[in-house]
């Protein structure tokens, strides 16, 4: 697999043109906005956060595919994990773009989130994959502030 | 003193300006023959920054390895060849802007500063509260940041001229706009984002009807297009010496005598002063007036070489080259369904700005850095004009003369590339 293969996989390009939970939410009890001025990629998080467990999770904006597909990708996973579930989740899919997963020779058990293992390969493109993410801890802790990459 | 300064290369050596010849052009751009991701580097990003040939990188070399001292200060011989290179390169930026008098030709780190030196002096004395500054909406941020400091700090109120579909001034909207508490004027000559020509010398005729001065933003223009500050008549105008073939860190700032005389200076300290004491200072003789500080020596002499080198292959040869190329890459990116180019003006030079449908323009850019063409995706500091063609960026190839029609092949064979990842 060439690392354009590996970064632009079939579960990335099928996710960034067709993107789930992509709505605004209704009864949302948390929202938070994303955005890199880089390259202009805006994202919305809404949440329904049930004591500590994210009862309902979707996303609006535009961005590239990777930014897309990792906000539609991240919808799917996050719904039904508490807090504590979300931030882990977090820490091993940023050590696994930034390449760390790959130095400590880990596996660590990401399910769908391994199809973003090829980014590891294009620095200037970690952002991308980790908007969302930023977005969300934002929007978990309750701070109304835009995220932004910068 | 002169030998050390005297250029070795083989276009020197020609009696006359040989015909444009690119094969031999590229020989002199050492960056060029590189591969990139096991490519041959196709390097189409020259509007974010252009190569430097080898004579711009040896005049650099040269004077650090055997001129280096500061200027205007030392009595001792490398100090007086230092002073004589640095000034030598003024003069070359001034006969490059065919200015009458090499005190109008200020040295600053770039465009950027330039503007800013003159919203700072200029504007600062002359924009009070209710006043206006006049700038077009295909300006890039380096162009409207400055004014808007100004702006709110005068109580004063920034204007904007719109632009047509094509990417063009309106011109009778710029007129309009122009009025009794206009008092300044700022404007690009070639858009980054859109490549757009604008008619300066229209411009600058409109404003000094209203008697308000006129910058030009030449950052765009300077590489691909002849510049004659007194034809256009304008004010000031301002380069960056990074996009004309020069190194990074040195630009030029273009002022009438007489305007440059009446303002206040920019930063204080070293050598923009005549004298000092703690009750007073006397301010030195323009332009040493706004060069406070140590310069950038070694990049002003960079900057003279690449002048220097264009000369000898001739503003009007690269600018009749370029407009064929342009032409010949608007057609090929046209052609494929799907591409659409931004910013259609009739009077286009250097930029070809495009986006794909159903593809981010940073997609597009990572695809095509691993096929080893450079371009950049984004805003290109030029928000306000995605906004106006409502799209959050663009993919934007950007020409010199050392390109070829087989890079804008490889530029088309790519974007292909990317409509068969994203089918």
């Amino acid at each position: 697999m060439s690392d354009l293969d590996g970064l632009y996989q079939e579960v990335i390009l099928d996710h960034s043109k067709k993107p789930r939970n992509c709505r605004a939410m209704e009864g949302a009890n948390r929202r938070a906005d994303g955005y890199n001025p880089l390259c202009g990629d805006k994202f919305t998080i809404y949440l329904k956060l049930q004591d500590d467990r994210i009862a309902d999770i979707s996303f609006q904006g535009t961005g590239c595919a990777i930014s897309t597909a990792s906000a539609s990708i991240l919808t799917e996973i996050l719904k039904g994990k508490t807090r504590a579930e979300a931030e882990a989740l977090f820490e091993s899919f940023h050590d696994l773009v930034t390449g760390k997963t790959r130095e400590k020779g880990e596996t660590p058990a990401l399910g769908k989130l391994a199809v973003f293992s090829g980014v590891c390969g294009f620095p200037v493109r970690v952002k991308c994959a980790t908007l969302v993410w930023h977005t969300l801890r934002t929007a978990l802790d309750g701070d109304q502030k835009v995220t932004t990459t910068e | 003193m002169a030998t050390t300064r005297e250029v070795v290369h083989p276009s020197t050596r020609e009696p006359s300006a040989p015909a444009f010849d690119v094969r031999r052009i590229r020989e002199d751009f050492p960056i060029l023959k590189q591969k990139v991701h096991g490519k041959p580097l196709v390097y189409l990003d020259n509007a974010a920054t252009s190569q430097k040939p080898a004579v711009v990188i040896e005049a650099m070399q040269r004077f650090y390895t055997q001129d280096c001292s500061n200027v205007h200060r030392g009595v001792h011989l490398l100090s007086e060849r230092a002073t004589q290179a640095y000034e030598d390169a003024r003069v070359k930026v001034q006969n490059f802007l065919h200015a009458a008098d090499a005190r109008e030709t200020v040295f600053v780190r770039g465009t950027t500063e330039a503007i800013n030196l003159v919203a700072q002096t200029y504007g600062r004395r002359h924009v009070q509260a209710g006043d206006e500054v006049l700038i077009t909406a295909m300006e890039h941020h380096s162009n409207i940041v400055p004014w808007q400091i100004l702006c709110e700090e005068k109580g004063a109120a920034l204007r904007v001229a719109p632009i047509n579909d094509r990417g063009e001034l309106v011109l009778d909207e710029f007129e309009k706009l122009l009025n009794a508490r206009t008092r300044f004027v700022s404007v690009a000559h070639v858009s980054n984002a859109l490549g757009t020509i604008n008619p300066v010398r229209q411009l600058v005729q409109m404003a000094h009807r209203w008697n308000v001065p006129i910058l030009i933003d030449g950052a765009q223009a300077v590489p691909h297009l002849e510049v004659d500050v007194q034809e256009l008549d304008c004010d000031f105008y301002a380069f960056s010496g990074h996009k004309l073939f020069g190194p990074t860190g040195i630009g030029a700032l273009y002022g009438k005598a007489r305007l440059l005389e009446a303002m206040p200076p920019y930063q204080g300290g070293g050598d923009m002063i005549s004298s000092v004491s703690f009750e007073k200072t006397i301010y030195n003789h323009i332009p040493y007036k706004f060069e406070a500080g140590t310069p950038s020596i070694a990049a002003a002499i960079g900057l003279g070489a690449a002048i220097d080198y264009l000369n000898r292959v001739g503003m009007q040869n690269i600018a009749s080259y370029e407009h064929a190329l342009l032409s010949y890459a608007t057609e090929a990116i046209a052609q494929i369904p799907g591409a659409h180019i931004i910013g259609r003006a009739r009077e286009k030079a250097g930029v070809l700005s495009f986006v794909l449908d159903g593809v981010h323009p940073h997609d597009i850019g990572t695809i095509l850095d691993r096929e080893g063409i450079a371009i950049r995706t984004g805003h290109h500091c030029a928000q306000p004009v995605m906004e106006r063609f409502g799209v959050p960026a663009t993919a934007r190839a950007s020409l010199a003369f050392y390109n070829t029609k087989q890079d804008i092949n490889a530029l088309a064979a790519g974007i292909q590339l990317v409509k068969g990842i994203f089918g």
